[in-house]
């Protein structure tokens, strides 16, 4: 991974520190890593068009278009508008959750017990609701612009009755995820754990993140190909900016 | 399968029934202890619904809180409709369908053009039926408050290898769900108008919406 990094031009690197927050705009063009530094994180994700908030990841539309309830290799996420957000260009990991939200006050509490920034500062507990609520006040955004959210490097499954189940050591240390940005995006992400592990402990995990100019996406590219639904995104998309082949 | 639940209620004690024909809205207040059935006339009708917090419209449905809380994708009786503030919205006491999506999401002009060709654009779709309803309605809703729906009598099944599909309806002519409001509640539905899969059975149709006190 050194190697391949060490080729790119890297322009912005960043962390998430346990139970934090943090939202940036990934420009169309470029590629943005997200790694999960020490195994076992969560990282909650919501995504909208920087050029018009309105228009925002839709989870029901990126399932539906490409037949799957998880998220890897190949896959593109969808706006409510038919275009692509991201595209997953590579995942080191193989599953990432759709459909477990993410956690409230309540959920934390019912968890993990109490731990007030009164009593212990900033290792006080988290949860994702209110740091998605932060990151999007920042934008004038709020809580009617939450919508079902990624969970990266979470695995839950779902049995043939529709039961969920949280599998527990989806992603181990160093696992990554690759989002090329195909339109420019606000990204505002998470690092609580998922509402559903059953991990008794709060234990959230390490996020680190690379951004970088994406390589040209070619007629061949590989998300473009996962499926004709997906040639169909890149086409809406690239009407959108103006450069589709006419 | 769950066991279908057979509801008590008499429909010449309904307080309201409205038909409403496919490809059409319906926005409608539906108070606290009140019981909302809808009931599939003629088999295999999608029915996109949302629900708001009529006292606040920023309180809404939130379909992951709501699979996560019953640990089940599938809604049926005894499925609490959890809103976005953790909330216990209504209570599904009555199906006789059996199970009910709220993955699928509703149809759109843009979701259409993706999903099948570029030029189903001009195709109605639920998304459509939507925006027209809230714009008429003088509630504070734009697209932004468009979130993840359930579809009632829609089949969308997972595999526990994560694969999602549009399949053909387990619904038949008469079948219906029946849901108790736990909040004043205001309920937008689309009568889907879907051509291109399954969820209607290629035979969009109408479904009667009927209010108990």
């Amino acid at each position: 991974m050194t190697r391949e990094l060490n080729a790119r031009r890297i322009v912005y690197t960043d962390r998430l520190s346990i139970a934090s927050s943090w939202s940036f705009v990934v420009r169309r063009g470029y590629t943005l890593r997200i790694i999960d530094s020490k195994g076992g994180a969560n990282c909650g994700l919501l995504a909208y068009n920087n050029d018009d908030r309105l228009e925002r990841y839709n989870m029901a539309d990126t399932l539906k278009a490409q037949h799957t309830a998880l998220l890897t290799k190949g896959h593109v996420l969808y706006s409510d508008m038919g275009r692509i957000l991201f595209s997953i260009t590579e995942d080191s990991c193989g599953w990432h959750d759709t459909l477990g939200g993410t956690s409230d006050a309540s959920s934390v509490k019912e968890a993990y017990g109490e731990n007030p920034y009164q009593e212990n500062l900033n290792s006080f507990y988290r949860n994702g609701r209110e740091l998605f609520l932060i990151e999007l006040g920042k934008y004038g955004l709020g809580k009617r612009d939450i919508v079902a959210n990624v969970n990266l490097f979470s695995k839950v499954t779902v049995n043939h009755n529709g039961a969920m189940l949280f599998e527990s050591d989806n992603s181990k240390a160093g696992n990554f995820v690759d989002l090329r940005a195909e339109m420019n995006v606000l990204v505002v992400l998470n690092n609580c754990q998922h509402p559903l592990d059953p991990d008794p402990r709060y234990r959230p995990g390490h996020i680190e993140m690379l951004l970088w100019k994406s390589d040209p996406v070619t007629e061949a590219d590989f998300c473009r190909n996962h499926c004709a639904e997906n040639q169909r995104g890149f086409f809406n998309t690239e009407n959108y900016f103006y450069q589709s082949v006419v | 399968m769950t066991a279908l639940t057979v509801s008590k209620l008499e429909s010449a004690d309904a307080l309201y029934s409205e038909l409403v024909p496919a490809g059409k809205a319906w926005i409608h207040m539906v108070k606290k202890g009140q019981t909302l059935r809808i009931l599939d006339v003629e088999g295999n009708q999608a029915v996109d619904t949302l629900f708001y917090n009529a006292n606040d419209l920023s309180e809404r449905y939130s379909a992951t809180d709501t699979v996560r809380a019953q640990g089940n994708i599938y809604l049926t009786t005894g499925s609490q409709l959890i809103s976005s503030e953790g909330n216990a919205m209504l209570t599904i006491v009555a199906d006789t369908c059996g199970r009910h999506d709220t993955l699928g999401g509703a149809c759109s002009a843009e979701s259409n053009m993706v999903r099948y060709a570029i030029e189903k654009r001009s195709m109605h779709n639920c998304r459509d039926s939507y925006l027209l309803a809230i714009a008429a309605s003088g509630f504070d809703l734009n697209k932004r408050d468009l979130t993840s729906n359930i579809n009632f009598f829609m089949n969308v099944p997972v595999t526990p290898e994560g694969k999602l599909s549009f399949e053909d309806g387990i619904s038949d002519p008469g079948k219906y769900v029946e849901l108790k409001a736990e909040m004043d509640v205001i309920v937008l539905v689309s009568n889907c108008p879907q051509l291109n899969n399954p969820c209607n059975g290629y035979n969009p149709t109408p479904v009667l919406m009927m209010i108990w006190m």
